[in-house]
């Protein structure tokens, strides 16, 4: 076909636009088994070796860090999924209603806003805030989680509206006719319809928080760095074999975490199909 | 009795979200452009307070504009903000000349391995932004994989400077942004229906000419979400220039952080932050509107 031809330009772009993207990671990943320190000199004598993964399991810095980021992950991606979930539901079944368009407007702007501004200015507002009203008192993880929480509800909501978009609302409606109670119609019907999307809403808030390093920057207290920070602060200095290690852990922890959850959903969404198409083929 | 607990649920619903982000989102940047106009000062916040009280009465209302008029007149801050946006148009040029064809690629590949593609482009997007940056240190440095291996090869004799280099930036802003240009790419492409090329072909055009007259005019808001969502964030892109790029030209980015955390200037830093948001409005109500087209289309 008249594809054939042309095909040659677009593969060999694709070849290289995957190379470009996984190279560098794989070439950290090969470089954190290293045993010389100096990162760039392959040490084939030593090499492969363990020691700078058992290294950060004595640095407490790292550890207390990733303890912490964890549990704003966690609650992140929890009030994340809650907020993004009802915003999703609003933009895609709400219809027209007052303040659509500051409601629209406010739900997609974090997901472009540039980070240092939103993080200087929630900054600036918990100081005001605890300058009134005394709440939040110091900076740590509640002023954390809240920023965190801004700006990862968006990405949820946007997976949940796109995932409601994809079905129409004729379940919903059936469900009325038969005289369900709103609150049921969303229980039974739509919540297992869009729980896939929650899912990996939930899965992408915990990232984001996890990796953030701008905005944690700003609303972070002394003596409350997030693993990025710790990071960030080693690495403006130059690359270190620690470093390696330790982001190949975080980069193969995703990685693993991702392909399970995606298979997984998959298989559900498959075995959802299926039955439908049995209960329809059954009418 | 049901129809207002239906409102009163409905409210609810659409009420909670909207007072967190009126909260935490809209606030923020009003108290932003309040401390903007005010004046540093020694003190825990180190800005002057605008409204004078005594007695409960408001007896003055300090406004000062010296931190703008500072952002026109200081070079430092004209060039940075120039950089800044020269940077962001010229990565956004080539995150979509590297993006379209992987998107057309994956788009017009067999299902089965569409799925594998794209999951490929996904990955990268939920590991750490930081961390992918980092990695490419480990290539650029003048003692790192890529000066190593074309000493090696016997291409150049002095390793080249690759690193605190315009390159550098382009390379890191490339590299973390591409599947934010890809995935809309992606989502506009995968729909188009494959019998218009077949027609087009029919009708004797060559593959070029009906890939220029039909999918990429077909392609335009794709195009346009994706450039937006690299556009707009790299205007204000801190790490990647502060980690590869050039010490003597800052990004805006940059520049806010260091008056921030380094000079302690919050008023002059809320008014840089003010500034940009102003600079990036149009881009930002542009990507507003086509997502909420591409909402409404569905």
């Amino acid at each position: 076909m008249s594809h054939a031809r042309r095909s040659v330009l677009v593969p060999s772009v694709m070849a290289f636009g995957f190379a470009f993207l996984y190279v560098p990671i794989l070439a950290m990943i090969g470089y954190s088994f290293n045993n010389s320190r100096l990162v760039t000199v392959w040490d084939s004598a030593n090499s492969p070796t363990l020691k700078w993964y058992s290294a950060l399991w004595r640095n407490q810095q790292v550890l207390d860090a990733a303890w912490l980021s964890f549990r704003i992950a966690l609650l992140n991606a929890t009030g994340a999924a809650i907020l993004g979930t009802l915003a999703g539901l609003v933009l895609a079944r709400f219809g027209r209603f007052r303040g659509r368009t500051l409601f629209t407007a406010l739900t997609t702007a974090p997901l472009v806003m540039p980070e240092v501004i939103t993080g200087l200015s929630l900054l600036l507002l918990f100081v005001a805030m605890e300058q009134t009203i005394g709440w939040p008192a110091g900076r740590g993880v509640t002023t954390l989680t809240i920023a965190h929480i801004t700006f990862s509800l968006s990405y949820v909501a946007v997976i949940v509206q796109s995932r409601l978009a994809g079905f129409d609302l004729s379940l919903e409606e059936a469900a009325m006719d038969l005289g369900a109670r709103p609150v049921t119609v969303f229980l039974r019907i739509t919540l297992p319809l869009i729980a896939p999307a929650i899912v990996s809403g939930w899965l992408l808030a915990f990232t984001l928080s996890w990796d953030d390093l701008v905005i944690s920057q700003f609303v972070a207290g002394p003596g409350s760095s997030t693993l990025p920070m710790v990071i960030f602060s080693k690495v403006r200095l130059g690359v270190t074999p620690d470093i390696n290690a330790l982001a190949t852990l975080m980069v193969l922890t995703v990685a693993v975490g991702v392909v399970i959850a995606t298979v997984l959903l998959r298989r559900q969404e498959r075995r959802r199909e299926r039955d439908l198409r049995l209960a329809a083929g059954a009418d | 009795m049901a129809a207002r607990g239906l409102r009163l649920g409905r409210l609810l619903v659409i009420g909670v979200p909207m007072g967190w982000l009126l909260l935490f989102f809209l606030a923020p940047f009003l108290i932003d452009f309040k401390i903007s106009l005010s004046e540093v000062r020694l003190a825990i916040p180190p800005y002057a307070p605008l409204l004078e009280w005594a007695d409960g009465k408001l007896v003055a209302l300090h406004l000062h504009l010296t931190n703008y008029r500072y952002l026109f007149t200081d070079s430092l801050y004209v060039s940075a903000y120039g950089y800044s946006l020269k940077v962001a148009a010229v990565s956004t040029v080539l995150c979509l000349l590297l993006g379209y064809p992987m998107a057309l690629g994956i788009a017009r590949a067999e299902p089965a391995r569409r799925n594998l593609l794209l999951m490929l482009v996904i990955l990268p997007f939920w590991t750490s932004f930081l961390l992918r940056v980092y990695a490419w240190m480990g290539l650029l440095r003048n003692n790192g994989l890529i000066n190593n291996l074309l000493l090696w090869a016997g291409v150049i004799d002095t390793p080249i400077q690759m690193m605190q280099t315009d390159f550098a930036v382009y390379l890191g802003i490339v590299y973390s942004y591409l599947p934010f240009m890809i995935l809309p790419l992606y989502t506009n492409l995968e729909k188009h229906d494959g019998t218009l090329l077949e027609a087009a072909a029919d009708l004797g055009a060559k593959p070029l000419a009906a890939f220029l007259r039909v999918t990429l005019p077909l392609s335009v808001p794709g195009i346009l979400a994706g450039a937006l969502l690299v556009f707009i964030p790299v205007v204000g892109e801190y790490v990647i220039p502060t980690l590869l790029g050039r010490p003597d030209q800052l990004m805006i980015g940059r520049v806010l952080s260091d008056e921030f955390f380094a000079n302690r200037d919050w008023p002059v830093a809320s008014a840089v932050a003010m500034l940009m948001l102003l600079l990036l409005v149009a881009p930002i109500v542009a990507f507003q509107r086509l997502q909420n087209n591409a909402s409404e289309a569905r």
